[in-house]
């Protein structure tokens, strides 16, 4: 089907051949429809930016400005305040902190167990090797729900923990079939060399399959990292005091206040000077993922298509 | 590579031989071979203890936690409840019109997704396809999958601001005359804001098996279908459209098993009690029932009974696929 590399390949990409193929004759329809075409593309480019755009003016404008409706593309009554405001903020950044924790954490044991489980389910002559796919393909379409979870989070003592977030998520059945499916297309005979010249499991899984592994690694912990960064629901769920929470915890309480989630009738005013400090806390929020994003963004593409062979 | 588009199907015994007439013969035969399996391969096995652990107690323990449906359950009691109750909690909700209409706004939710976000990215991906530009391809996509990575607090906060009085939206609304609506405030709209923000992250990132699988169609197809004088649109309705037929259907499925878990993380930030009466769905319902109110079995009952149905969906829709189009999950 789709052919596996070692190395993530750029997003998909047409070779040569399916381009001429389809463009032998060009017809006025066709043309009128590569203008259609580009103009819906161009819509769904801008659709896609404008929020970002539109939370960026909002971060470095005037409260007056916003409250009166002005604030579109570029910022009115430009300040650097809002961004002071919120950065002596000390609780923002023993937050951030806590964002950063958290997802080292939570990222190396989900590796650590993911790789494991991986390696195993790729050996085809492993006895009761399709029981142990399957105990991890079943919890894909059926779980035990939000109300056990918690009692058992809470019964085992992990509340106000690290381990609250990292336990409980630590292996993502999708990443595990990508990884699955990268070992097995690993050659064997490598594998068979080293058996024969003395190696255990252990030290093949370290010393061969690893360092053959490395992009393959490196896009699961970015799977896993940017799974960990966004998640809040875990933190908001099992952490009480606001010095333990992550960012997204502390971006979600910011909106929920400004928008009268449970309380309806909050004055008005506060609701209009949270604004700014709002967009501020967004952009603060999501730069970390926008500056990454260019560079990673085709080792998650590579990674999403090499499991789609298997699913 | 190429590996079979199944997964491997669940299966709780490893295959025993056939059903010979002499049976203790096979049976020592199978246990003789799992001892030596065991003794093999201990390693490798060893490797999976961990990784079990983890699926028994955060995947496997929790589905047994559903007991408590069905038992009295005491806050910082025992975890798995203290008595049977029978069915009273499931004859509660059954009986209880705030869960019927929770559910109905469960599903409606998800068939507007559904209808919403399911063709969207097929769409997309078809006029991606199009695209001549090998360079504004790569940076329309590019650009399209952004979304996808942003933590689902960002989204909720930016669609507030759009939305927002002074927000953009608004705006838009004054210059064609119209007055400021509190979008967020009112129920006839929460429909709407969710499905279309929805959209706005999955759309592109959903691209992207379809565009794996256009890659693979066999160009000698249109080949043979420009020799029969198809026009381009007839060539994308019988050549293209059938060759990413299989993908479409997997994916289907997988949006139908998460059809009953609408987004649960989303609509918990976006919804207010204003806006209860449409955008309230079953998880956010147990979710206020079992941790704020501390309802826990009640609220399990009504998880339990999610869980089933979103079972139930997945597996009748993969039977349907394989009756219907012959693809299926397993």
């Amino acid at each position: 089907m789709v052919t596996v590399e070692h190395k993530p390949a750029p997003a998909p990409a047409l070779p040569a051949v399916r381009r001429r193929r389809r463009g032998l004759k060009v017809t006025r329809g066709y043309r009128v429809f590569q203008a259609v075409n580009a103009v819906v593309l161009t819509i769904v480019v801008i659709v896609t930016l404008y929020p970002f755009v539109n939370v960026v003016a909002r971060s470095f404008s005037q409260e007056a400005y916003i409250r009166a409706g002005q604030v579109n593309l570029v910022p009115r009554g430009f300040n650097l305040s809002t961004y002071k405001l919120v950065m002596a903020d000390d609780m923002f950044w023993a937050n951030y902190r806590n964002t950063v924790f958290y997802t080292v954490v939570a990222t190396a044991v989900a590796i650590v167990l993911t790789t494991c489980y991986a390696y195993v389910l790729s050996k085809k002559h492993l006895r009761g090797r399709s029981a142990l796919v399957g105990i991890a393909v079943f919890t894909m379409f059926f779980s035990g729900g939000l109300i056990p979870n918690y009692i058992l989070i809470t019964s085992l003592g992990l509340k106000n923990s690290v381990w609250a977030i990292a336990l409980p998520n630590a292996i993502s059945v999708f990443n595990l079939l990508v990884m699955k499916a990268f070992f097995e297309s690993m050659p064997v005979e490598l594998e068979e060399a080293a058996a024969v010249d003395g190696l255990d499991t252990y030290r093949i899984l370290w010393r061969i399959v690893l360092p053959l592994s490395k992009a393959m690694i490196a896009t699961m912990v970015l799977f896993y990292a940017v799974a960990f960064w966004n998640s809040w629901f875990s933190a908001f769920l099992y952490m009480d005091q606001s010095d333990l929470f992550p960012v997204t915890v502390y971006l979600r309480n910011l909106i929920a206040g400004a928008t009268g989630a449970g309380s309806v009738g909050a004055a008005d005013a506060d609701l209009q000077t949270a604004a700014n400090i709002q967009a501020v806390t967004i952009v603060l929020t999501v730069v970390p993922i926008l500056l990454v994003y260019p560079f990673v963004q085709r080792y998650f593409v590579s990674g999403v298509m090499l499991g789609a062979v298997k699913g | 590579m190429s590996v079979p588009g199944t997964l491997d199907p669940p299966r709780s015994t490893p295959a025993a031989g056939p059903p010979a007439p002499a049976r203790p013969p096979v049976v020592r035969a199978r246990r003789l071979t799992w001892r030596r399996a065991l003794r093999r391969d201990w390693q490798l096995y060893s490797l999976a203890l961990l990784p079990l652990l983890f699926f028994a107690v955060f995947r496997y323990l929790p589905m047994i936690g559903n007991v408590i449906a069905f038992r009295k359950f005491q806050p910082g009691g025992n975890p798995l409840g203290e008595y049977w109750v029978g069915l009273r909690y499931v004859e509660m909700f059954l009986n209880d019109s705030t869960f019927w209409n929770v559910f109905t706004n469960t599903l409606v939710l998800g068939v507007l997704t559904l209808v919403v976000c399911f063709p969207l990215p097929i769409v997309l991906a078809l006029l991606f396809n199009e695209l001549s530009s090998r360079r504004l391809k790569r940076f329309v996509q590019s650009v399209s999958y952004l979304p996808h990575f942003l933590s689902v607090v960002i989204i909720a906060a930016m669609v507030m601001q759009l939305l927002s009085v002074d927000g953009t939206v608004n705006q838009l609304v004054r210059v064609f005359g119209g007055e400021p609506i509190p979008f967020l405030q009112q129920p006839e709209w929460f429909r709407t804001i969710y499905v279309s923000s929805e959209a706005w992250q999955t759309v592109g990132w959903g691209t992207i098996l379809y565009l794996a699988a256009l890659t693979t169609i066999d160009s000698d197809l249109y080949e043979a279908a420009r020799i029969d004088g198809a026009s381009r649109w007839r060539q994308t309705w019988h050549v293209t459209l059938p060759g990413i037929r299989p993908t479409m259907v997997t994916l289907l499925i997988l949006n139908i098993g998460t059809f009953m878990a609408v987004g649960f993380e989303k609509i918990l930030l976006l919804y207010n009690p204003l806006t209860y009466p449409t955008g309230d769905v079953i998880s956010t319902y147990l979710f206020r029932m079992g941790v704020l109110s501390n309802s826990f079995s009640y609220a399990a009952a009504i998880g339990l009974f999610e869980a089933v149905i979103g079972l139930t969906l997945v597996l009748s829709a993969n039977l349907i696929a394989r009756r219907a189009v012959g693809t299926s999950l397993w």
